[in-house]
């Protein structure tokens, strides 16, 4: 399954809950505001560990990330990975 | 794969309608079908004519319609949030007595049971939203 | 259209101050109509479009929660409401309207909808359907 987090994990639960329902083979993919979850230095990113975790590029270079401030194992995806993800997964899950 | 798209929110006030219209693009570039794009709640808003954006902003509505014409694509606004929002075609005018009609070029009005259809009939449904 | 589909609609909002939960409520009846293996997930906010005693006659809106009590007329039966949100928020089953199903084959035997599920058992229900509605 792949699981879409969009909003800032500072603001709201909503990527607590959804690694809190992924399970072992599920990917998580950050867009929009989500992608603020996968900065290293942030308190969000210790929801991530042990969890196989991507983030759109287009939408981290919006906001001014670079890749060298992503948590460790982190995948940047441009659109057509994000096309390839939905396409590996058998459901995708928007924790809208 | 043949996808459908669920967009829940209106242009502008979020992101998911730019997301929705990119992930589509990219899909549509990889040879994937797009078995439709239903529109919800706000997402209705996407198909109105009327919206105008400053020249140096990117046109959402356009976007969508120029999308459904080189790859005719089903575009589908739900009635029942349209009929709130006030997003009106020919039937609707004539149904509900308005003098008016806004919907954009590609898109058209129809029922939930569309969305439904799509998650039966599409590989992949993936929802856009706020 | 002979596929039949388990398609889940997740209930994540709070109803009234946003009008996802009615709009997505909406979905659930007209696509009863589809015959397909339909079920709910209530979590986060979302436990909260099921509480008992809600009126609206001071805000001007329509109280849609008695529709929740016909979903068993719609063969609408499964029911998943997350414990750990409803612990989160100092409520129980008790707190949730008892929503119920008659079931046909055994001599129309009323029987709960609602199933109170732990975090672990939701995720093997989401992991078991085919199409994951959200609003």
């Amino acid at each position: 399954m792949l699981h879409l987090v969009n909003k800032s994990p500072y603001d709201g639960s909503n990527l607590n809950t959804a690694t809190s329902i992924m399970k072992s083979g599920d990917t998580l993919l950050l867009i929009e505001d989500g992608v603020y979850g996968a900065v290293k230095a942030g308190k969000a990113a210790s929801l991530l560990e042990g969890h196989t975790v991507s983030v759109l590029g287009p939408d981290l270079a919006a906001r001014g990330i670079t890749k060298d401030k992503l948590a460790d194992g982190i995948n940047v995806v441009d659109y057509a990975g994000f096309v390839d993800m939905v396409e590996a997964n058998d459901k995708v899950q928007s924790w809208l | 794969m043949k996808f459908t798209i669920q967009v829940n929110e209106g242009p502008y006030q979020h992101q998911s309608a730019d997301t929705a219209y990119h992930f589509a693009k990219a899909a549509l570039d990889k040879g994937h079908e797009i078995f439709r794009i239903f529109f919800y709640h706000d997402g209705v808003n996407n198909g109105t004519r009327l919206t105008t954006p400053p020249q140096d902003d990117r046109n959402i509505v356009n976007r969508w319609s120029e999308l459904a014409r080189e790859h005719d694509i089903d575009m589908v606004l739900c009635v029942a949030a349209a009929q709130r929002r006030g997003i009106v075609d020919d039937g609707e005018a004539e149904r509900n007595g308005k003098d008016a009609t806004n919907i954009a070029p590609g898109f058209r009005i129809s029922g939930l049971g569309q969305l439904i259809e799509g998650g039966i009939e599409s590989d992949r449904t993936i929802v856009f939203g706020d | 259209m002979s596929k039949t589909k388990k398609m889940m609609y997740i209930n994540r909002k709070a109803p009234y101050g946003t009008i996802y939960a009615w709009e997505s409520l909406e979905v659930v009846l007209i696509g009863a109509a589809f015959e397909q293996d339909v079920s709910l997930a209530f979590m986060d906010d979302g436990v909260y479009q099921l509480t008992k005693g809600q009126d609206t006659s001071g805000i001007g809106m329509k109280n849609f929660s008695p529709t929740y009590a016909a979903l068993g007329d719609f063969e609408v039966n499964k029911i998943y409401v997350d414990k750990e949100s409803l612990e989160e928020r100092g409520l129980t089953l008790d707190d949730l309207q008892h929503l119920v199903w008659e079931d046909e084959d055994e001599d129309w035997a009323e029987k709960d909808s609602i199933h109170l599920v732990s975090r672990a058992e939701l995720s093997d229900v989401l992991a078991d359907q085919d199409v994951l509605f959200n609003f």
